[in-house]
Formats: C-alpha cells, structure tokens, sequence
C-alpha cells in the first residue's frame, strides 16, 4: 500500500516537474524588458496622486479584488474561531505565572511600544512608502504579543478585551463595504475612487479614497491576527480536557 | 552584480525549502520555517519589492511559525494529559 | 540560464512542498509543507514581474519617469495573498487542533484507519 503510494508520487511529480520545466522555457525571460499591465498600472497610479503603486493598486485599481481577500480572511478567522471556541468537555486551567527572565522582560517592555508604533506608521503610510493595511496590522497585533514573552498571560488579557477585537474586525471589514457603496451612491461605481479630491502628491492625504481603505484593511487584518492568537493562545495555554471523560 | 545576489538569494530560499521539508519534528520545522520566511524577504527585497517582503517577514518569519508552534504545544500537551488519565485508569 | 532559473527555483519549491505534503506522517508538519508550497507562488509571480535594472514601483523618493520600475501588478497580488495564505494556515491548524481532540491523534494513516 505504502509502497504503491510512493510509486504513484514519483510518477506524479516527475510528469508535473515535466510539464513545469517546459512551462517555464516558455515564460517570457526573467527580467525582460516588457511588463505591458505594469507600466499601465504606474501610468494609473501617477494620474491618481498615489506614491506608493502597489497602494494604488490593491486599493485602487483592484480594491474589487481586495474586497475578496478580506472576506478570505474574515471568514478564515470565523472558522478558526468556531473550531477553536472552549467545547463542553473542556474547562479553563488558570495558567501559573512563571518567572520571567529580566533581560527578557526589559527587552519585550522596550520594543513594545516601538514595535507598535512602527505597525501604526507602516499602515498610515501605505500610500506614500513600502507598507500598507497588510503589512502594518501584522506588525501592530503581533507587537501586542510582546506583553506575553514580557509579563504574562493574565497582562496579555487585560489589554486585549477579544470582544472588542471581534468587534472592530467585522466593523473594518462594514467600512470597506461602505467606502464601496458610497462611490455607487456618488453617481459612479462601487468601490470606484472619485470619492475624494486626490490632494498633493506624496503627502499622507493623496490617493482619493485609497489611505481610508488602507486604514480599513489595517484594522481588519490587525484585529484578525489578534483573534487568530488569542483563539490559538487559549488552546496551548488555557484550555484543557477534563480528565476521565 | 545584481544577478550575482539574485542567484545567491534564490538557491538560499530552495535550500531552506528542502530543509523545511525535511525537518520532520513540526515543532523544528516551525524554525525552519521562520528562516525560509526571512530567507524569502530578502529575496523579495532583491527582486525590488520591498512591500512584498514587509509582509513576508512579518506574517513568514512570525506570524505562520508562531501558529505552528502553538498548534504543537496544544497537541503534545493534550497527548500527555491522555497519558497520565490512561495510567490513572489502569491504576 | 539566468532568464529561466528563477521560475526553475519556483518549480522546484513547489514539487519539494508537495513531496513532503504527500509523505508527510504529521497533519501539523503536512500543514507547514503547505506554507512551503504557497511560497513557491510568490516566487514565480514576483519572478514574472522582475525588469533588469528597474527599481521599486514606490514614488515616494523617485522622481516619476526616471527610471524604469518592475511591475506593480504583481506584487500587489502576491502582497494580499501572504497575508490571507497565513489566516488560511491558521484555520486548518484549527481543524487539525479539532481531529486531535476528536481521535486523538494527528497522524493520517492512522485516522485512516480509524475511518474503517
């Protein structure tokens, strides 16, 4: 059986690695001069006052797509949530605080707020440098988590109420929905960037519409992380069976 | 020149690849992992994007590994507790 | 060679990710192989939009038109799916947290077994 498998396997992937070789020859040369959607992509993005292109075209040109991914995450984090919720058979074990060490607890007590502050600048300035919702909430929630390896558990849930985190996560993903709806509402398209004047180029109010649903990704994907760990937290630290069922 | 970093970044991230494959302990694999997420930033920072690699270094390099580990913790935790209820039984 | 290796690289990411995916004896370690698989896109779709000499498409401290930049478009796809790949790793690591619970196990050729 085992063996069969593994026969099955290698003649599978030497006919994919086959068909993936002749592909490749036939792409179009790394690094080649010719990237017709880029330079019109750019094109769109200068015309819009947006520094940042690949700003302009997550939240811009394809904020449509954008919309897509976020229910992706939305619902990702709603399943993790539903598999991950406390069953009937489970109970809460109050975690023992353990000793931290002090170099550790000075360190995480430093980068913290840096940490959470760079998070914080990295989504404010999607539009205008490298960074954006995506990236910046990442950084900003697992900044967060620094208050676990500092202090400890307990600290960790006092500043996260998840109910609020919950909460701005759906609200995030409502903002989006409605920055889209209000280009309809304004005579054009949903989710069509007319809404705002486009302002000065490479300054943090430029891009229309394109930092408000920077700052509505950040928000979502920040509070999504937050969710994700506290559910996964909670499994590993707090959570046990009850012994003999 | 440019190339030369671009070859190096590249057979890095395919070693990294194979040993993140090979690492069999998920608890190891997740390290393993968080270098490929680091390994692949770089990378993407050679190949001029820098925001691709912000974000691979930040949900790559952390973010995936950390998940991974908290997943093994639960699950080595909840095989031990089986144990010692096992033998308890059998007691 | 050097027009090609980039997408052979990718290729290669791919094939080893599913190797170990298909081989795997651990749900948990099959999940990070998975991660391995996906990174494999990045690099083909970053290696896609790659211009030799061209810099970021970031304008912020580049003055437009003086150089050539690679492309946008790709990158912007391979951004959202990072983020939204690692939120899909999360919730089947849920779902692997859930048949441990139920079957004690995260081995596939046992629950296969338990199946029957």
């Amino acid at each position: 059986m085992n063996r069969l498998r593994l026969v099955l396997l290698a003649v599978g992937g030497t006919g994919l690695a086959a068909l993936l070789v002749a592909a490749c020859l036939g792409l179009p040369g790394f690094g080649g001069r010719s990237h017709p959607y880029g330079a019109r992509a750019v094109h769109a993005s200068l015309t819009r006052h947006t520094a940042n292109t690949i700003a302009s075209v997550n939240f811009d040109q394809r904020a449509y797509d954008t919309l897509g991914e976020m229910s992706i995450l939305f619902a990702a984090v709603l399943g993790c949530v539903v598999l991950l919720r406390q069953a009937r058979d489970e109970h809460r074990a109050q975690p023992q605080p353990a000793e931290v060490a002090r170099p550790v607890r000075r360190y995480a007590l430093i980068v913290l707020p840096v940490a959470l502050v760079t998070g914080l600048y990295v989504v404010a300035h999607g539009q205008l440098s490298p960074g954006g919702g995506f990236q910046g909430g990442v950084v900003a929630a697992t900044a967060l988590h620094l208050l676990y390896l500092g202090a400890d558990y307990r600290a960790l849930e006092r500043v996260r109420p998840l109910a609020v985190f919950e909460t701005s996560d759906a609200l995030a993903v409502s903002t989006y929905l409605v920055l889209g709806a209000a280009g309809v509402l304004a005579g054009t398209s949903f989710l069509a960037n007319t809404l705002l004047p486009y302002g000065t180029f490479n300054t943090l109010s430029s891009g229309g519409t394109v930092p408000l649903l920077n700052a509505a990704v950040g928000m979502e994907v920040a509070s999504a992380v937050v969710v994700l760990l506290a559910n996964f937290l909670d499994q590993a630290v707090e959570i046990e069976e009850e012994h003999g069922s | 020149m440019s190339d030369a970093v671009i070859v190096v970044a590249l057979l890095l991230t395919a070693a990294s690849a194979t040993a993140a494959v090979a690492q069999r302990d998920p608890a190891r694999q997740a390290l393993v992992l968080s270098v490929l997420g680091s390994v692949l930033a770089v990378l993407f920072t050679v190949l001029q994007a820098p925001d691709v690699g912000l974000s691979q270094l930040a949900v790559g390099a952390a973010l995936t590994p950390l998940l991974i580990m908290l997943s093994v913790r639960k699950v080595r935790r909840r095989g031990r507790t089986h144990d010692a209820a096992a033998k308890d039984g059998a007691r | 060679m050097m027009h090609v290796l980039p997408y052979l690289v990718a290729a290669y990411i791919f094939l080893t990710g599913c190797y170990g995916l298909a081989t795997s004896r651990n749900l948990i370690h099959a999940i990070g192989c998975l991660a391995v698989c996906q990174s494999s896109t990045y690099v083909l779709l970053l290696a896609v939009g790659y211009q030799d000499g061209a810099t970021a498409p970031v304008f912020s401290d580049l003055r437009p038109g003086s150089r050539p930049v690679v492309d946008p478009v790709v990158q912007a796809l391979t951004l959202t799916d990072i983020v939204v790949g690692a939120t899909v790793t999360a919730l089947l690591l849920a779902l692997v947290l859930q048949i441990a619970k139920r079957h004690g196990t995260v081995d596939p050729d046992e629950l296969r077994e338990l199946r029957g």
